[in-house]
């Protein structure tokens, strides 16, 4: 199931040099990838069995999701068939799953900024599962030279689901993504998004994962030219028997390049399972490279696991900055203290608490109702447990 | 008229999972309302642990005695009830609560300890006038609580809270300390302003006879090794100051 691939190099950093452990090579051949065991090191976190054949089927689509989408003026939205010359790129699948997914998809969403435009309202892309069966789809986000637009990107009900999100940032540009996972409990998905950040481009990306019964997702970022910069922030919070898994990797490959990524994360209930891989690579040859990467998880009852591994790879001297941290704990049982010393009531303390933990991130959104909305999610879930 | 009382307080410092240490052994006070008793003594005497002791601070357990108010035992109750209840705290190392802005903690706090929400406009005039009053510039309520403030900024939030809480009674422990020559004006006015209007009762813990100048003492009582050793009038400061605690330290040791 070839597809038009040009303009992606394959992906090493060449001849006698190292070759990264992180920076695995692509193909959309699904047979180039052996069907995981669950003993590799990209899949030794993921409970296979509850994937329930996304990275083992025969790619035959049994379910089917909705895609509404919402889009302001100078923003163009199309369905379009597997043929469109527009799709597959900007990337190569990293894994089987991804390839998988390629291979089966039958219409593709393309939304297109186009140069020069600056939109501020944003687009809405909504994906909606109603049934179990797999369904696989594909989405190409492009903002074109000098755009800029954000995209808020929304997975809600039911489904067994898989795709490929391709995030085309040329040079100049700026965009936003959002990308919430708000599933019903039931549903599982593993999704691929793959981001090329142009020339002095900027990417801001949002990855809010909410619901499901098991969300695994690949956010990856590259560099078409130098000064690209991409700020990749995620929030989780993973409930009772929940497993949650971001897997970011970014390959600083061009000079003068800057990544940060921030996650943090909520885990409350038994079984709750919560797992961050954070990759970083700084490429050969390279100069400038300004990186840093962190995460936090707040383990709100007993009961929870977190997985949490910072990746740091540099293959070059020439690094401005590159850093990273983990840590993961309880809620701060002096914080509370000072709040309820004020009269306020325990649960309502925690409230405010965990508030804090994630509004320094939620903030960063720039859409009023959404900030809102994903908030009141969070405390939805807390409540669950108190 | 309000009764504030300490009886036969005891006291350990949790200090790991297994260990712990008394350090109150056993103290005795009582203070009326519209009454100022000024506790000093020697650095890692107990006075803050007596504070946060009373407070209900996780890392300190009672293990005998009372505190009542108005013949209440405020150890029966949980944190948030002690301050709702009319017990304030103003904290030696206030503590920064990152993410949760001071004006929605103010509001949730008042809220809580009046028993309904204030109306949002009347609010906020209150809390700007208070922070006038204390020479905070209203660019602190959209900061988050006690983040990134200096040592002296924090204690005047303390103040501030003490304004708009009203307590029945409150420990201030070293309110004092870390502030400049204006600050400890001006937040030794706030303290003069809450007491004259609400008949507060204060129990002030110091190390230095300065703030005594602002602030009235009624009592002064010196504290060393975990109980009061000694209690005087407001002469008792000067002559502590002078003379120092080695009297109270060398006695019973
Ligand atoms: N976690 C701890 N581990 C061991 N000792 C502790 C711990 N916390 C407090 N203490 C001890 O308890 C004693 C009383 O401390 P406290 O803070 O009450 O003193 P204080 O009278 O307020 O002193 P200062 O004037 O310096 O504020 C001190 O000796 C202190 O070292
Ligand atoms: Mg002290």
């Amino acid at each position: 199931m070839a597809s038009p691939n040009t303009g992606v190099k394959e992906h090493s950093h060449g001849g006698d040099l190292p070759i990264s452990r992180l920076d695995t090579h692509g193909s959309f051949d699904v047979a180039a990838f052996p069907v995981p065991t669950g003993r590799e090191e990209e899949w030794r976190f993921t409970p296979l069995r509850r994937l329930r054949g996304l990275h083992d089927s025969d790619g035959a689509a049994t379910g089917a999701v909705t895609v509404e989408t919402q889009a302001p003026e100078g923003v163009s939205v199309e369905t379009v068939g597997r043929d469109d010359t527009r799709l597959g790129r900007s990337f190569l699948p990293n894994d089987r799953v991804s390839a998988l997914a390629y291979s089966a998809f039958s219409e593709a969403t393309v939304v297109t900024v186009a140069k020069d435009t600056e939109v501020s309202e944003p687009v809405h892309v909504k994906v909606t599962g109603n049934s179990e069966g797999e369904a696989y789809g594909h989405i190409l986000l492009r903002a074109e030279s000098h755009s800029s637009a954000t995209v808020v990107l929304e997975y809600a009900g039911s489904a067994t689901y898989s795709d490929n999100v391709e995030y085309v940032v040329e040079d100049g540009a700026r965009l936003t993504v959002i990308s919430l996972q708000d599933w019903e409990r039931d549903a599982v998905q593993v999704s691929h998004q793959y981001a090329k950040v142009g020339k002095d481009a900027k990417l801001t990306n949002f990855m809010i994962t909410l619901g499901g019964d098991l969300v695994r997702i690949s956010p990856s970022v590259r560099y078409a030219g130098r000064g690209g910069d991409a700020e990749l922030h995620g929030l989780y919070f993973t409930g009772a028997g929940q497993h949650h898994e971001h897997r970011s990797l970014v390959d600083h490959d061009a000079s003068n390049s800057r990544s940060r990524v921030e996650y943090k994360g909520a885990l409350s209930g038994e079984d709750a399972h919560a797992v961050w891989i954070g990759d970083v690579i700084i490429g050969e040859g390279t100069q400038g490279t300004d990186s840093y990467e962190y995460n936090r998880n707040l383990v709100l009852t007993d009961g929870t696991r977190v997985d949490s591994v910072p990746n740091l790879e540099i293959f070059t001297g020439e690094v401005e900055g590159a850093g990273h941290a983990s840590a993961s704990g309880k809620l701060d049982d002096i914080h509370l203290f000072y709040l309820q010393s004020r009269g306020i009531p325990a649960d309502e303390a925690r409230r405010l608490v965990i508030r804090g933990y994630f509004a320094e991130l939620i903030n960063r959104i720039e859409i009023p109702d959404l900030r809102e909305r994903i908030m009141d999610e969070v405390e939805e879930k807390l409540a669950l447990h108190e | 008229m309000t009764k504030f009382e300490i009886r036969g307080l005891r006291a350990d410092v949790l200090i790991g999972a297994e260990d712990r240490e008394e350090i109150l052994k056993g103290v005795d006070l009582t203070i009326d309302s519209g009454e100022t008793h000024a506790i000093m003594g020697p650095n890692g005497s107990g006075k803050s642990t007596l504070a946060y002791a009373i407070a209900g601070h996780p890392r300190y357990e009672v293990t005998d005695g009372e505190v009542l108010l108005d013949g209440e035992n405020v150890l029966e109750m949980s944190v948030d009830e002690r301050a709702r209840a009319g017990m304030f705290l103003a904290m030696q190392y206030p503590v920064e609560v990152p993410g949760v802005s001071m004006s929605n903690f103010l509001r949730s706090s008042v809220t809580a300890v009046r028993g309904e929400a204030p109306k949002l406009r009347t609010f906020s005039k209150e809390m700007q006038n208070a922070m006038k009053g204390l020479s905070i510039d209203p660019a602190f309520a959209s900061r988050g609580v006690n983040e990134g403030f200096s040592g002296g900024e924090k204690k005047r939030h303390e103040i501030l809270q003490l304004e708009l809480l009203r307590p029945k009674f409150a420990i201030l422990d070293e309110t004092d300390s870390g502030l400049d020559v204006d600050a400890l004006k001006v937040v030794s006015e706030g303290i003069n302003r809450v007491k004259a209007e609400t008949n507060v009762g204060v129990l002030l813990i110091t190390h230095y006879s300065r703030i005594l100048n602002h602030v009235k003492a009624d009592h002064v009582h010196v504290f060393a090794k975990g109980r009061v050793a000694e209690s005087g009038g407001p002469e008792l400061a000067d002559a502590l100051e002078s003379e120092g605690y080695e009297r109270f330290v060398k006695a019973g040791a």
